[in-house]
């Protein structure tokens, strides 16, 4: 008799799966790499493997001693490691970036369970870790200059002839577009000593081509890793966009200066990939735009009255923490229900 | 129990107040778009030869068994009464085929739980049990007697019985009897077939339910958009009834799931614990209506099914008018067999619904409106269940439920026990179309968890 599968319904399944959708947010992680590249030069590239490589081995030794299944194959320790590494400067010391990978994936991730069990992003909480202990070499910007004229001047004079010809590229590409006007600190702690003569243009903030961590500064890039998560469904609208608005509606309002909130920080690599974290983000959309905001009333408050230029990272991991409790607030109703 | 009762009551007046004279709706129903495969669409259903031996079960609606009446050793022809009515849920079985009683089996041969059916081998004349004549109807109570006779149960795939169903308490309260041709399940083209073939029987059908349930309303046709022949079947079928609407509706999957259908359709909320007819509501399959208006007219009760065999095995897909009781394996043999030396899952019913079963040889019951042929590589259980994950909380199961109820939670609490956050997030509301299970990327047995904690609440509450 032929042996026939018995099993409970559905019978069929959408072909999303959790490592296909992992595998999607690396891919849309690939433009932002590139640009880290061009601006930073190999360095960052070998950042990010030192950390990619440390997650998996993390993941893979801690499952082994703790004989737990092997979950290296769903990507999430990768994805982990690409976004601990673009939130480190690139003149990190590797043995720095091994430790942050161990706090992520140890700490944070499997102590706490493993995938789907942690309440907080394990690379925030990670960096937020470092930024506290290594603090000098967290904020040791390398000036993004040094290894990327061969690429960045073509695109200015370009963006400078636009800018003459037509007049209307002038409050892009600025007065200060050139080489020695980018420091390495970034835009955001210039911003707050007041050094507006040293802040890069608008043009090289779209770019990336400004002091920073090593993957947050090419916002162009970021938002195109974001619009292929929107498009391919792994992401909504709902916690970007709000987040976004929010810091520049805000800051406009608070008398900062909105377009370097919105473009200068860690916004873009925060807002399109480490608050759409399904594991540490709210489930529904309602709760989603509740988390896109408080993250971004956080950041603002944080960057504008804190002590620390950047306030993305304390604000997601404030927000992590909230999401048990705006899961609560927004569960659905169900059609029909009576209270009881 | 009271409190429960006054709350209801609360509820029921709010949501009837707030929907009745409203066309619009505050919520918009979610579901999914599987792939639709509807590969039968356009194939009126071939006539199955009498297999050599069929086996009719006694069970084949929700219920009690009906009562064998036969011997073995007996004759019996087509449309003769072989199992009676044990009590008022329940639903009386006729033989399918002329032929001689063979065996009465007491016992399940895969489950072995108690089960009883009767195994007939036909002698191939088809000889009608009686000769064709009318059954003289006058009143309610005739009409449904007469819809109890025809062995009519729910055939979209909960096998209820129709009587029953139809004999509401408050039949001057009933506004609109919503005839279910939605057929959102993938594959299954029976009913669209029945829309198509069997026009005069569904217009028929509906008369007699005009005439005799009288709905304050309208009588409404429930068609997804992605059968256009069976819409236009329809329109021509009902041009100039004023009393009868043609409801098209966007094809997506539960569209046919009687709580969505309702919402849908009259924007009225079937609370908790309420029956559809407490809303003024009554929601039918189409085929099922062809059932008694078939016996009413001919005297002929149900004794065969249109059955869509496809899958992605089968080598010609097709519709199959088959008799009661005949082997599954009849059918895909009659479509070609299959591309592949072994199935490695059968399925009675559509993919999102349907049950695997263990067993090729079962037969095609009241209900069967599909079976469905898979490979082992694509029969899950295999492929899809090394896919699992741990939940990521992607919330994708909560922006689908067309119940508007949160699995992911839902599983969470069950794995824990917690019978206090299972009744919060009201798992009993739960319509088990799969929806949730069907979009999880973690590959989580979503509809299992829910069944096994509405077990879980019923023997808490014991």
């Amino acid at each position: 008799m032929t042996k026939l599968t018995v099993s409970t319904s559905p019978h069929i399944h959408h072909e999303a799966t959790t490592s296909r959708i992992m595998l999607d947010v690396l891919i849309a992680l690939i433009p932002a790499f590139a640009a880290a590249i061009m601006i930073f030069g190999v360095r960052a590239a070998a950042v990010t493997c030192v950390c990619v490589a440390s997650c998996v081995f993390f993941e893979w030794i801690f499952e082994k001693i703790t004989k737990r299944e092997k979950t290296i194959g769903d990507y999430s320790a990768c994805i982990t490691g690409v976004l601990l590494a673009f939130n480190l400067p690139v003149t990190i010391p590797i043995w720095q970036a091994v430790f942050g990978s161990a706090v992520a994936i140890i700490l944070v991730k499997q102590l706490f369970g493993g995938l789907g069990k942690n309440f907080a992003n394990p690379a925030i909480t990670a960096r937020v870790v470092m930024f506290l202990a290594f603090s000098a070499t967290m904020t040791n910007w390398a000036s993004p200059y040094a290894e990327t004229s061969w690429w960045i001047y073509p695109i200015d004079s370009v963006a400078a002839n636009l800018g003459a010809a037509g007049g209307a590229m002038d409050a892009l590409t600025g007065a200060t577009a050139g080489a020695d006007a980018v420091t390495g600190a970034t835009p955001l702690v210039l911003l707050g000593q007041g050094r507006f003569d040293a802040l890069p243009s608008v043009w090289h903030m779209i770019l990336g081509v400004r002091g920073g961590s090593l993957g947050e500064t090419s916002n162009i890039a970021l938002l195109i890793g974001g619009i292929y998560l929107m498009a391919r469904r792994v992401i909504s609208w709902h916690t970007p966009l709000t987040y976004i608005a929010v810091v520049t509606g805000l800051s406009g309002l608070l008398g900062a200066e909105p377009v370097y909130h919105m473009l200068a920080g860690g916004l873009f690599l925060g807002a399109f990939f480490m608050a759409t974290d399904y594991v540490t983000a709210p489930q529904t959309n309602l709760g989603r735009i509740i988390f896109g905001a408080g993250a971004g009333l956080f950041t603002v408050l944080f960057r504008i009255y804190g002590n620390y230029p950047e306030g993305v990272s304390f604000a997601i991991l404030l927000m992590n923490i909230l999401t048990p409790y705006i899961n609560r607030i927004t569960e659905t109703k169900p059609l029909g229900a009576v209270k009881s | 129990m009271g409190e429960c009762e006054q709350y209801l009551d609360y509820y029921y007046v709010f949501t009837y107040n707030l929907h009745m004279n409203s066309d619009k709706m505050k919520k918009k129903i979610m579901g999914i778009s599987p792939p639709y495969s509807k590969n039968t669409a356009n194939n009126p259903a071939q006539t199955l030869p009498i297999p050599e031996q069929i086996e009719i079960p006694m069970k084949m609606h929700s219920g009690k068994p009906a009562i064998p009446i036969i011997e073995i050793g007996d004759t019996v022809k087509v449309g003769q009464l072989i199992g009676k009515m044990d009590g008022k849920i329940c639903s009386p079985v006729h033989s399918s085929v002329s032929g001689t009683v063979k065996a009465i089996n007491e016992r399940d041969k895969v489950t072995g739980k108690r089960a009883i059916s009767v195994v007939i081998v036909p002698d191939g004349l088809q000889t009608p049990y009686r000769a064709q004549e009318p059954v003289n109807v006058k009143t309610l109570s005739e009409f449904l007697s007469a819809v109890g006779d025809s062995g009519a149960v729910g055939l979209g795939g909960a096998g209820f019985p129709t009587a029953p169903k139809l004999d509401i308490k408050n039949p001057g309260e009933l506004d609109y009897i919503l005839i279910n041709g939605a057929e959102c399940e993938p594959y299954i083209t029976a009913d669209t077939r029945t829309m198509i073939d069997d026009t005069a029987h569904v217009v028929g059908g509906v008369e007699l339910l005009l005439k005799f349930m009288k709905p304050r309303k309208k009588i409404l046709i429930c068609i997804e958009d992605n059968k256009p022949l069976a819409i236009e079947a329809m329109q021509k079928g009902f041009e100039g009834n004023d009393k009868v609407e043609i409801r098209v509706l966007p094809t997506k999957y539960p569209q046919g799931e009687r709580k969505v259908l309702v919402y849908n359709t009259t924007g009225r909320i079937v609370p908790e614990g309420a029956r559809l007819a407490d809303v003024g509501v009554l929601v039918t399959n189409i085929t099922t209506i062809t059932v008694f208006d078939r016996y009413i007219k001919t005297g002929m009760p149900l004794v065969n099914k249109v059955v869509t065999v496809d899958g992605p095995i089968v080598a010609k897909p097709n519709n199959v008018l088959s008799p009661i009781g005949t082997p599954i394996r009849k059918l895909f043999d009659f479509c070609g067999g299959f591309s592949v030396p072994e199935p490695g899952k059968i399925l009675m019913g559509g993919p999102m619904m349907g049950y695997a079963l263990p067993d090729i040889d079962m037969p095609v019951v009241k209900v069967t409106n599909s079976v469905l042929a898979f490979a082992p590589e694509n029969a899950p259980g295999g492929k899809s269940r090394r896919a699992e994950t741990a939940c990521i909380k992607c919330g994708r199961c909560v922006g689908v439920c067309p119940m508007s109820l949160m699995p992911s939670n839902i599983e969470a609490a069950y794995q824990v026990k917690s019978i206090e956050k299972l009744e919060r997030y009201k798992v009993n509301l739960c319509v088990e179309c799969g929806s949730c299970a069907y979009v999880c990327p973690a590959r989580r047995p979503l509809v299992q968890a829910i069944r096994l904690s509405n077990d879980l609440l019923w023997q808490s509450r014991k």
